[in-house]
């Protein structure tokens, strides 16, 4: 036999729509709806907003540690609008934007980071999984809704979210391989923001793109711009009816960048440059989708004034909804199988005696206090 | 002498191992440049280089697999696992190969590595940041599990399993990293693995514990000796597996009673496997049964609840005077 070159039969492309100024290529455009875009773009100003919210929050110790998705609006939003409402969303941690357009109430977010169950609860009717943290490990539940939607004959498509840092997981290979043997309509989505933590992108992965590790896969890979919403919009419907057709699963990087901390827990100054943040800072989704909002005409200075008072607002009532919010510990027992088995159920009494001592003791504490007040 | 607190002492006894042996090395997401997440290799990327304290991608199967292979190799390989909650992603190398490579090459090989992992709840973590599991490990032969309490414990346990001969889970309870500080003596120390210690000598009744448990147990035996004239002994585990029964048989044959404490969940949590080593070896001491003062059969709760779910003073002197008025 000779030696001849092998040359991948999957395609590989790069996409870009909207350049840094906002300006629009005609040829790729896809002209979509006045008021749709106006709904992308509050949606998107919502996330960024949330997300300064939820970092004061935090640091007046009124959350826990949070990750923001700051920069990374775009990369995760462009997904999720092209979703049909019944098709399969499958996050990471970083796609507030994502999640908010898919009809989780703010307060359910808020109470996520706040350390609440109820924010891992999937609003009724929602086909969306809660926020995941062990890394990768999405991958292969999208791999597994997809194969059920096909085995049942269901139309819809499933989307997964994952990071650059997600692609070094073994989760990631062995739900890509077998979602490309299997031919599955699910779309991944790594969103490449070039840092996991402290590990900067090419420390990750050798790969000079991580789109075309598609191709040892024997899926079509796409690397779009992650910070032009237009561009993450086409290169995910494109997908999505690839994969309603039958044609299997794609893998889309969306080339982005983290513009805050990993979580409140790190520094960034630590490990990255602030010049490579200024770099990317002009670069960033919102400002590129603005500037092309407002060069539309659909945009004014009026217009944006009124969404950011609205959304203010919307944030201070989800806010307060989240603060009133009381846990019922007992969930924990309640919640652990269908069905309480005895040994649990001796266990729960146990835990709400020590919780009727513990609130008697508390009203004790008050009342003295009272008493030492009043005299 | 230095007051240093477990972070401090977890860090010099890394340095230390680093600077005596040219084949320990250092591995993990986030413990070079970054320093760790909780700062205990802090300064050690700097001062020792990306040769032997290394950035490893988010992969810990990876981190686990390739310290087999180094450990095979010559090297003693100390692996970090950002937080105990991935370390079930490297489960299958640590079950299947890590615990193994003595057993069944008999002796041709051997995994003299350590895998740090941080465990407990307490600092409002996020979800899957605040189980104890160390049943899984322990559950586990070939493997020893250790557990530290406080600065000094901890530097001289990590000490001793980085140069043990076998691969050695070093669990480290977050939740006591900066909680106090202790004197730590300037010469490294070491102590046994698989040796538990008397920490408070008593007549009434023992109290097993150990890790983030050691400090409400240790308060609680002051509560229970000023406010209710029962004079506890105190064994700390320091390592679940082996297990110890000589120190807590010992203890137990001396007082008739005893109390465990952990945070872990109860069913076949190591309570149950130190209540067994009493029931065969003390029980025609026992005066009294033996009650576990442990977590809950339940999932671990987001941090809003958790601290309900954590055993606390107020369950252990409860449970304590229960046995002492049996």
């Amino acid at each position: 036999m000779p030696r001849q070159p092998i040359h991948p039969t999957n395609k590989i492309e790069s996409l870009s729509i909207l350049d840094v100024e906002g300006r629009v290529d005609p040829q790729l455009d896809p002209r979509l709806e006045p008021d749709f875009l106006r709904r992308i773009f509050r949606g998107m100003l919502l996330a960024r907003r949330l997300d300064e919210r939820l970092l004061r929050l935090q640091r007046q110790g009124r959350i826990g540690t949070f990750g923001p998705g700051m920069g990374q609006e775009a990369a995760s939003l462009g997904p999720a609008v092209a979703l049909q409402p019944s098709d399969w969303f499958v996050p990471s941690f970083r796609e507030g934007a994502a999640m908010l357009w898919r009809g989780w109430p703010i307060e359910k977010i808020i109470l996520w980071w706040g350390g609440h169950e109820y924010g891992a609860s999937t609003p009724p009717g929602q086909n969306d999984l809660p926020i995941c943290v062990p890394v990768s490990s999405q991958c292969l539940h999208a791999a597994g809704i997809a194969w059920g939607c096909k085995y049942k004959n269901d139309p819809s498509v499933v989307v997964c979210f994952l990071g650059d840092g997600g692609t070094s997981e073994g989760d990631f290979h062995e739900a890509l391989n077998f979602a490309a043997v299997h031919v599955l309509p699910v779309v991944y989505v790594v969103q490449n923001n070039h840092w996991a933590i402290s590990l900067p992108r090419e420390m990750q992965s050798k790969s000079a793109t991580i789109a075309q590790k598609c191709v040892a896969y024997g899926m079509d890979g796409i690397q779009a711009d992650g910070n032009d919403i237009l561009a993450m919009y086409v290169a995910a419907r494109e997908a999505y009816d690839k994969a309603r057709a039958g044609g299997g699963p794609t893998l889309i990087e969306a080339v982005t960048y983290r513009l805050a901390m990993h979580t409140t827990a790190d520094d960034p100054k630590k490990y990255r440059s602030e010049e490579e943040v200024a770099c990317w800072r002009p670069r960033e989704p919102l400002i590129r989708f603005e500037k092309y909002m407002r060069a539309c005409g659909l945009l004014d200075d009026d217009g944006m004034a009124r969404l950011e008072a609205e959304i203010a607002e919307e944030i201070r009532q989800a806010v307060e909804r989240a603060e009133s919010y009381e846990p019922d510990p007992m969930d924990s027992f309640r919640h652990t199988f269908s069905e309480m088995p005895e040994s649990l159920a001796a266990q729960a009494r146990e835990f709400a005696e020590f919780m009727a001592e513990l609130k008697a003791e508390v009203r004790e504490v008050s009342e003295t206090r009272r008493e030492m007040a009043e005299s | 002498m230095a007051k240093l607190t477990m972070v401090q002492s977890l860090n010099l006894a890394l340095r230390e191992a680093l600077t005596e042996d040219p084949d320990v090395i250092i591995f993990g997401q986030d413990v070079g440049k970054d320093e760790g997440v909780f700062r205990v290799t802090e300064g050690l990327y700097r001062d020792f280089g990306p040769t032997r304290v290394v950035d490893m991608p988010v992969a810990e199967s990876c981190i686990a697999g390739v310290a087999v292979g180094l450990a095979i190799r010559g090297l003693r390989p100390v692996a970090e696992m950002q937080f105990s909650g991935f370390g079930y992603h490297a489960f299958h190398q640590i079950e299947n190969h890590l615990s193994r490579f003595r057993t069944r090459t008999r002796g041709r090989f051997t995994c003299p590595a350590v895998v740090r992992m941080p465990y407990a709840a307490g600092i409002r973590a996020i979800e899957h940041h605040s189980e104890s599991r160390e049943t899984i490990w322990a559950h586990l032969p070939g493997l020893k599990m250790v557990i530290p309490s406080g600065p000094r414990n901890a530097r001289a346990l990590l000490r001793s399993a980085i140069f043990d001969p076998d691969p050695v889970i070093f669990y480290e309870p977050k939740s006591v990293y900066r909680a106090f500080k202790e004197e730590v003596p300037d010469e490294p120390e070491q102590m046994p693995l698989g040796r538990s210690e008397v920490v408070k000598e008593g007549s009434d009744l023992t109290i097993i514990s150990y890790g983030a448990m050691m400090r409400p147990t240790l308060e609680a035996a002051e509560t229970l000796n000023d406010e209710h004239d029962i004079s506890a002994e105190i064994v700390d585990l320091l390592t679940i597996s082996p297990l110890d029964s000589e120190t807590i048989c010992a203890s137990v044959r001396k007082t008739g009673r005893a109390v465990i404490v952990h945070e872990a969940p109860r069913t076949l949590g190591p309570g149950a496997e130190v209540a067994a080593r009493i029931a065969e070896e003390a029980l025609e001491y026992l005066e009294a049964p033996i009650r576990r003062v442990t977590g809950y059969d339940v999932i671990m709760p987001f941090f809003a609840t958790e601290r309900y779910f954590i055993p606390d003073v107020r369950r252990i002197v409860k449970a304590a005077k229960q046995v002492v008025d049996y």
